[in-house]
Order: structure tokens, then C-alpha cells, then sequence
């Protein structure tokens, strides 16, 4: 064993790889805080649509949640890079591959954070509002959503606990994420055991952090 | 748009024994790391709510260990990173012996593993504190308690959520095909690389894992309806 390997290639590996600053468009945080941000967006009309009261918008949303979660993440990174320059007739970079298929894939599953976020705010508050007169759209932009946004904070910080794992998997199409930087090395340097003991570690390190984190905050919320 | 669509190719050439053999491995490759899986969860998931600190201690270790690392990271780690520091005799020899399947086998289990015992803790503390205490009065010892008692219990109350972890241990089964496990994720590539027929390909391999999800969700709620004990429901966090 010989450590030394991650010393010489500590730029590439944590400043590259994991960061995503430097030559190539890689980075495994460059990709997972896009991805949690647009992927929040989605998830709230997907959210919405899921609460919807015409039946049609809600169906539409049940089948997207349901479809997404109910084929691997890798299928769903295969199919768009196969599909966007197949149908669309444009290349994208790994990059725009690898962000279009966290968003959607994700979305499904933010949406439902966000759907039990919405239907933990109490019934009484919803009440309230239409008796102060606002209509249906305020009542979700200025009683509701404010509520439920607190409600879902720990369930989103966990959520992008599991994208920062996910995507690792962006290294099959040849992302350069963290995975994909430790895959590079070894090529040249052959030190597996090193190299991927290396990344699981600074894998472990923020994705242990962050639960710490989100237990600390569910338990102040839950407090308030 | 002009792609031309020849869903012919999935079932002319060697296409449907491909897809057959995918499923075949993907299914094996589930099953053995779903049983790996509930008895390091069960036992690490009841260690974690023992009285003795080490024993928790050991457990929560494993558990914080293994579920904030990627699984793809756990696969390279089993496959390229373990087999180099083994005895020549012992590399050869799992080297001819389909490596691959079984260190994706043991990153799927020992990954999951860790999750099922987040759930089977879950289950074990929603359950009233006084069957824990009233079995103990009656002279039962503690590993007695767990065995007769509590985990009969906590394993009924936790189906819905542990359907849910063991759909996702088929679905993380896919990542597999990084370290050349020829699964189902893996065929579906295969048959796009032959025939340069993506689309056709990625729907078969897609309609192929909706179809084992929505059968063992079915599967599941049978199970459920006949074991769950009534008004007794467990909530488990996703993560």
C-alpha cells in the first residue's frame, strides 16, 4: 500500500474530480447543486400536479413519479444520452446529458418530498385563508408553501445526500466526476485499492456531514 | 425527427437471449444480495437497540460506514480494489470463478445491508416498549427476547418499507454493469451496440424493470395484507 499515489494526484482528484474547477467540465459538486436546485423546480409543478384537483394533471403527474421511480438511474442516463442526439439532432456535452438526467430523474422524487411537505400543513390553515378571501393560487404561494418548505427541509437535505452519491453514476457516460477522476489514475497509475478507498472517504465526509446536519436541523424543527 | 424504428431486432438474432440471460442474472444477482442484505440488516438493525454500548456501537459503524459511500464506489472498491491485496491462489481462483458477480453481489448486500437495518431499527423501536419488558419478567434472556419476540414483531410491521428498499436493491442491481456483471442493464447496452438500435433497445430494458417492480410491489402487498398486524405502521426516512 502506498498512499503517496494520492498525495501526487491530489489536485485532479479533489480540485477536478470533486470540486470541478480546471480544464475539463467535470466535478461531482458541479453536477449535484445545479441538479438539486433545477430538480427543486420541477419537483414543485410535479408536487402541485400531484395535488391537483383536476384529475387529468394529477394522473399525468402519478405516472410521471411512478415511471421514474420505477426504473434504475442508470437506464434513465442511458436513455437520454442516447435519445437527446438521436431525436433531438444536437449533441450535448456530458455535462448537459448528465444535468437533464439528474433533474428529471430527481424531480420525481422531490416531488413527492414536496407533496407530503404540502399535505402537512393542517387543514385549518388552508380554511383560514379562503376565509380571509385569497384565492386558491395566493393561499399556495403565501400560507402554504412558506409552511411546507420548512416542513420538507430535513427530507431535501437527505435527498441530496442520495443525488451526491447518484452522481457517481455519471462516470458511466464518462462524466468527469470524483468516480470517474480515481477511474483516470488508476489507468496510469494502477493503485485500485488506494484510489477507491481515497474517494470513499471524501465521499463519506460530506455525506456524513450532511445527515449530521439534517438530524441536527429535524430535531430544532421539531422543537419549534 | 426522423429515426426509423425496427422493434424487429428485439426478438430476431440473438437479441431475446440476451435480454432473457439479463434478466436471469439480474434476478439471481438481487436475490442473493437481498438475502446478504436482511440478515446483516436484521442482526445490525437489533444490535443497534441493544442495551450494551459496544454492540451498538459496532453496529452504528457499519451502518454510517457503508450508506454514505456511493455504490458504484463499492463495487470498484470490491472488484479492482480488494482482489490485488488477496493471495495469488485466492485471485485466480475468484477470477475463475465470475469475480465480478460476486463482488457485485457483496457491494449490493453489504451496501444494502446497511440500509435494511435502518428500517428493521425503525420497526423495532415502534414497537411498545412494555413486550420488551414483559418478556423479559417472564425469564427470557435478551437474545431470547429478540428472537421470539421482538423481531417476529418488527418484521411484520415493516413490509411497506422494506418493499420499498428491496425494489431499490433491484434497481441499484443496474450499477452493476460497471464491473462487466452481465445483468439486464448490461444486455439492453449489449443489443444497442450490435444493432445500433438504441431506442428499441433502452425500451425493452426499461418495460423490462417496470414490469419486475410492479410485480414485486404486487408481490409485496400480498405479503402484506396477509402478515401486517392491524393499525401498527412504521415510518422510515429515505436516505
Amino acid at each position: 500500500m502506498d498512499f503517496q499515489v494520492i498525495v501526487d494526484n491530489f489536485g485532479f482528484l479533489f480540485v477536478q474530480g470533486f470540486l470541478g474547477f480546471g480544464e475539463f467540465a467535470g466535478g461531482t459538486l458541479r453536477l449535484a447543486i445545479p441538479a438539486i436546485v433545477l430538480g427543486f423546480a420541477l419537483g414543485i409543478v410535479i408536487g402541485l400536479g400531484r395535488l391537483a384537483t383536476n384529475r387529468f394533471i394529477r394522473f399525468l403527474a402519478t405516472i410521471y413519479v411512478e415511471f421514474f421511480r420505477g426504473v434504475p438511474l442508470v437506464m434513465v442516463i442511458f436513455w437520454f444520452w442516447f435519445i437527446i442526439p438521436n431525436l433531438l439532432k444536437i449533441s450535448l456535452p456530458e455535462y448537459g446529458v448528465a444535468l437533464t438526467a439528474f433533474v428529471i430523474f430527481e424531480a420525481a422524487y422531490l416531488g413527492e418530498i414536496i407533496r407530503a411537505g404540502i399535505q402537512s400543513v393542517p387543514q385549518g390553515q388552508l380554511e383560514a385563508a379562503a376565509a380571509t378571501g385569497l384565492s386558491r393560487g395566493r393561499t399556495m404561494r403565501h400560507i402554504v408553501l412558506p409552511q411546507a418548505l420548512r416542513n420538507m427541509i430535513p427530507a431535501l437535505v437527505t435527498q441530496f445526500i442520495v443525488l451526491l452519491k447518484d452522481t457517481s453514476l455519471a462516470s458511466i457516460i464518462g462524466y468527469i466526476d470524483l468516480t470517474k477522476a480515481a477511474q483516470i489514475v488508476n489507468n496510469r497509475e494502477i493503485r485500485p485499492f488506494e484510489l477507491y478507498l481515497f474517494i470513499a472517504v471524501v465521499y463519506w465526509c460530506f455525506s456524513y456531514a450532511m445527515s449530521r446536519y439534517a438530524r441536527r436541523l429535524e430535531r430544532r424543527l421539531s422543537l419549534a | 425527427m426522423n429515426y426509423q424504428f425496427n422493434w424487429g431486432i428485439l426478438w430476431t438474432g440473438q437479441s431475446g437471449a440476451w435480454l432473457l440471460q439479463g434478466v436471469i442474472t439480474t434476478l439471481q444477482l438481487t436475490l442473493l444480495a437481498w438475502c446478504l442484505a436482511v440478515i446483516l440488516g436484521i442482526v445490525a438493525g437489533a444490535f443497534r437497540t441493544l442495551p450494551f454500548a459496544p454492540l451498538r456501537w459496532l453496529s452504528s459503524s457499519y451502518v454510517e460506514f457503508f450508506r454514505n459511500v456511493p455504490l458504484l464506489v463499492w463495487m470498484f472498491f470490491w472488484y479492482f480494489g480488494v482482489p490485488p491485496l488477496l493471495p495469488q491462489a485466492v485471485q485466480d481462483w475468484l477470477f475463475d470463478h465470475g469475480a465480478e458477480f460476486w463482488a457485485g453481489m457483496f457491494a449490493l448486500g453489504v451496501y444494502h445491508g446497511a440500509r435494511f437495518s435502518e428500517v428493521i431499527r425503525a420497526g423495532i423501536q415502534s414497537i411498545p416498549r412494555n413486550q420488551y419488558e414483559s418478556a423479559v419478567s417472564t425469564g427470557l434472556t435478551i437474545p431470547q427476547t429478540y428472537r421470539l419476540i421482538i423481531v417476529p414483531i418488527a418484521l411484520r410491521l415493516i413490509i411497506p418499507p422494506a418493499t420499498n428498499e428491496s425494489l431499490n436493491l433491484l434497481k441499484n442491481s443496474s450499477v452493476a454493469l460497471t464491473i462487466g456483471v452481465a445483468e439486464l442493464t448490461f444486455q439492453t447496452r449489449q443489443i444497442e451496440t450490435y444493432t445500433a438500435k438504441a431506442l428499441e433497445a433502452l425500451t425493452a430494458g426499461t418495460v423490462i424493470y417496470l414490469i419486475l417492480c410492479l410485480g414485486l410491489a404486487v408481490l409485496a402487498s400480498r405479503l402484506e395484507r396477509r402478515f401486517a398486524i392491524p393499525g401498527m405502521i412504521v415510518q422510515v426516512k429515505a436516505d
